[in-house]
């Protein structure tokens, strides 16, 4: 018999909040963290980004711990975890595994020549000391589905019976790094992003953490997580493919897997990052599996595209989302721009959420597919 | 002119890392990105790049890039009439 | 779940200028810089394939091992699917150094989106996915040593559940001139016992 495993606790921290509760309310009246920065540090003219305050950061750190030498990352993910960690109460031995997701870690340490700094399981062992893990950590570092990636390999861990709870954390930082980067790929909106719109022209990059807790343990279950695959499209290294055939297998195996047809999915957290070629991969992978008529949004609008974080950080809102029974306005998206019909989610609106979908996509043609069922 | 294309050319097998290929095979007309030299949209990017390092171009609109690197000629015609270094 | 056997088709180790499979040296060169033993390898491969030349020294590693194992393996018309698990240690280091070097002088601010792109691990994952046509699962884990314990479980656990029929694994390590690749597929039929004993000896040769 397979075991179930569902997500029982989440957490985040974002611009627009330092918990789920205040996410939701700001997301409610759609207010976005994505604002006008300028910062000569990180890019050499003002830029759209959704980026934490420091102050805020510093001061809400200050009330879990005076230990000092965190860096900027460590702390937005110390803060993600401390919550869902005390709440939980689950103990720290052998049975219990700690995930992190990232793409880029401590990537500002090479600012200074730290290369020391920036390994990522250096950044998995300075968490993992800090609340006293047991098990080695294990870091899940694939381009942007990393965040829902993480879900799934705790999934398939405790499953396969090698754990039994599973603590993910999911986070990257803003940094000159990733700022120059996508901007040398012209990826970067000079305004902010507008998912699945016609004059749709890039990304606005942010940064958050998200913090999930994994666990066959159906008591305190938020969500099940019923399907998952991650299928490669085998096409190019950092465009989708044309047809979306990775997206379409990876959302097809989900189904199968949580044993659903596609007409049973009653919300899609898609990827959305407002690149004309990613919002129109989707856009083709949804119709060819008959998804064009499910409410879908972007969460991007709010948070822009915090790499790493993403996948995790919108599965905690779209969880949220099924909770509530409630469906968020895609934000920024104005009028459609991709060449398939697909339904954008165009003000917050209840609805019915029994299953939903949630699809990430990212650099080496990777993408993921989890299928979440409410519990009742 | 001639020294001009043959110095884009050059630039072109190094910057793109092009193994395998001389100055001497890539012809002015020939097609640089699709059949020809196969180029894709990374090397697009590289190429925008190159010509604000090389020749102080800055490209202000990147669909430009379409046009201007159609072949070596149509970047040496535009990089002569545009070049600030 | 189907718990049946699993075992090590084939291997390969690259390190020191040396390409090891299925326990044997295959091709050597003299002491000489990764760039010039990898062109070479790639020469002895006697693959047709430019866009090598493009990726960064951590993806040339990657597809290099990965060409050795699965040259035989997979014939790029049929549909399979040979999952790819991967892991090191030092992620895509050696390559975000070179990026941040492209980005640190403002008087010479010149990023390169050839070497950005190369700026995450799973890159490799991608090369290796196009050239042979792999649409199949794939994830990138970064590990502070090899974990042959992680990487048994896991390939298991996919094979298992039917998310692949076939795992090639990998522990690509790049970082400054120094490197190891441990590659290895895993399938339910071969010579040797896919196990974490059996795993460590192969990577310690």
């Amino acid at each position: 018999m397979i075991k179930e495993v569902y997500i029982t606790e989440t957490n985040c921290i974002t611009p627009i909040g330092f918990d789920v509760a205040s996410n939701i309310k700001n997301i409610r009246n759609a207010v976005s963290g994505i604002q006008l920065h300028d910062k000569p540090k990180l890019f050499n003219a003002p830029f759209y980004a959704s980026i934490i305050n420091d102050s805020d950061l510093d001061l809400a750190f200050a009330k879990v711990t005076s230990t000092e030498n965190y860096s900027r990352l460590e702390k937005m993910m110390i803060l993600a975890l401390e919550p869902i960690i005390k709440k939980s109460k689950v103990l720290f031995n052998e049975r219990t595994v700690f995930i992190l997701s990232t793409t880029k870690g401590n990537v500002t340490a090479l600012e200074t020549e730290n290369v020391g700094s920036a390994y990522l399981n250096q950044l998995a062992k300075t968490i993992a000391v800090f609340f006293g893990f047991k098990t080695e950590p294990i870091v899940v570092s694939n381009a942007c589905v990393s965040g829902i990636l993480a879900v799934s390999v705790a999934k398939r861990l405790i499953q396969a019976e090698l754990y039994d709870n599973a603590f993910i954390v999911a986070g990257d930082e803003v940094s000159n790094f990733i700022v120059s980067g996508f901007n040398s790929f012209q990826a970067m909106s000079d305004l902010p992003c507008k998912p699945y719109s016609i004059n749709r022209n890039g990304v606005t990059l942010g940064e958050a953490t998200a913090a999930v807790l994994v666990s066959s343990n159906k008591e305190k279950a938020k969500i099940k997580i019923a399907g998952d695959s991650s299928i490669n499209d085998a096409n190019h290294i950092s465009g989708p493919s044309r047809t979306g055939e990775g997206l379409y297998r990876s959302i097809q195996k989900a189904l199968a897997e949580a044993k659903i047809n596609a007409n049973q999915i009653d919300y899609i957290s898609a990827h959305g990052t407002a690149t004309p070629f990613n919002d129109e991969m989707e856009a083709i992978a949804l119709n060819r599996l008959g998804l064009e008529n499910v409410p879908v949004n972007s969460l991007k609008g709010f948070y822009g595209h915090t790499l790493g974080a993403s996948g995790l950080l919108e599965t905690v809102i779209s969880i949220q989302s099924a909770l509530e029974n409630k469906l968020f306005v895609s934000l920024g998206f104005d009028e459609i721009g991709v060449s398939q019909p697909i339904t954008i989610i165009q003000k917050n609106e209840d609805a019915t959420i029994q299953y939903f979908l949630k699809t990430a996509s990212g650099f080496g043609g990777c993408n993921t597919a989890v299928v979440f069922e409410k519990v009742n | 002119m001639e020294a001009l294309k043959q110095e884009l050319k050059s630039k072109i097998i190094e910057v793109l890392n092009l193994e395998d290929v001389a100055v001497a095979d890539i012809n002015d007309n020939d097609a640089l990105f699709g059949d020809g030299l196969g180029l894709d949209s990374i090397d697009a990017l590289e190429l925008i790049v190159m010509l604000d390092k090389d020749y102080g171009i800055k490209l202000v609109d990147p669909k430009e890039g379409k046009v201007i690197f159609k072949s070596i000629e149509t970047m040496a015609a535009y990089i002569d009439e545009n070049r600030v270094k | 779940m189907t718990a049946d056997k699993k075992y090590i088709k084939s291997f390969c180790i690259i390190q020191n200028n040396q390409v090891w499979l299925n326990g044997e040296v295959v091709f050597e060169t003299e002491p000489t810089v990764f760039s010039d033993f990898s062109k070479k390898t790639y020469q002895f491969l006697e693959m047709n394939y430019p866009k090598f030349f493009k990726m960064d020294n951590l993806s040339k590693l990657a597809f290099l091992g990965s060409e050795l194992l699965l040259k035989t393996e997979s014939n790029s018309l049929e549909e399979n699917s040979t999952a790819l698990v991967f892991a090191n240690k030092s992620s895509s280091l050696d390559t975000d150094v070179k990026y941040q070097n492209s980005i640190s002088d403002p008087e010479n601010y010149y990023p390169s989106p050839a070497v950005f792109v190369y700026t995450l691990p799973n890159i490799c994952l991608g090369e290796i996915s196009i050239r042979h046509q792999l649409k199949s699962e794939n994830s990138f884990f970064i590990f502070a040593n090899y974990n042959p314990v992680f990487m048994e479980k896991y390939s298991n656990i996919l094979l298992e559940t039917e998310k692949a029929d076939k795992v090639l694994c990998g522990w690509v390590e790049y970082y400054n001139e120094d490197y190891k690749a441990f590659l290895y597929l895993v399938d339910r039929e071969g010579e040797l016992e896919h196990n974490q004993e059996i795993l460590k000896k192969l990577y310690n040769k």
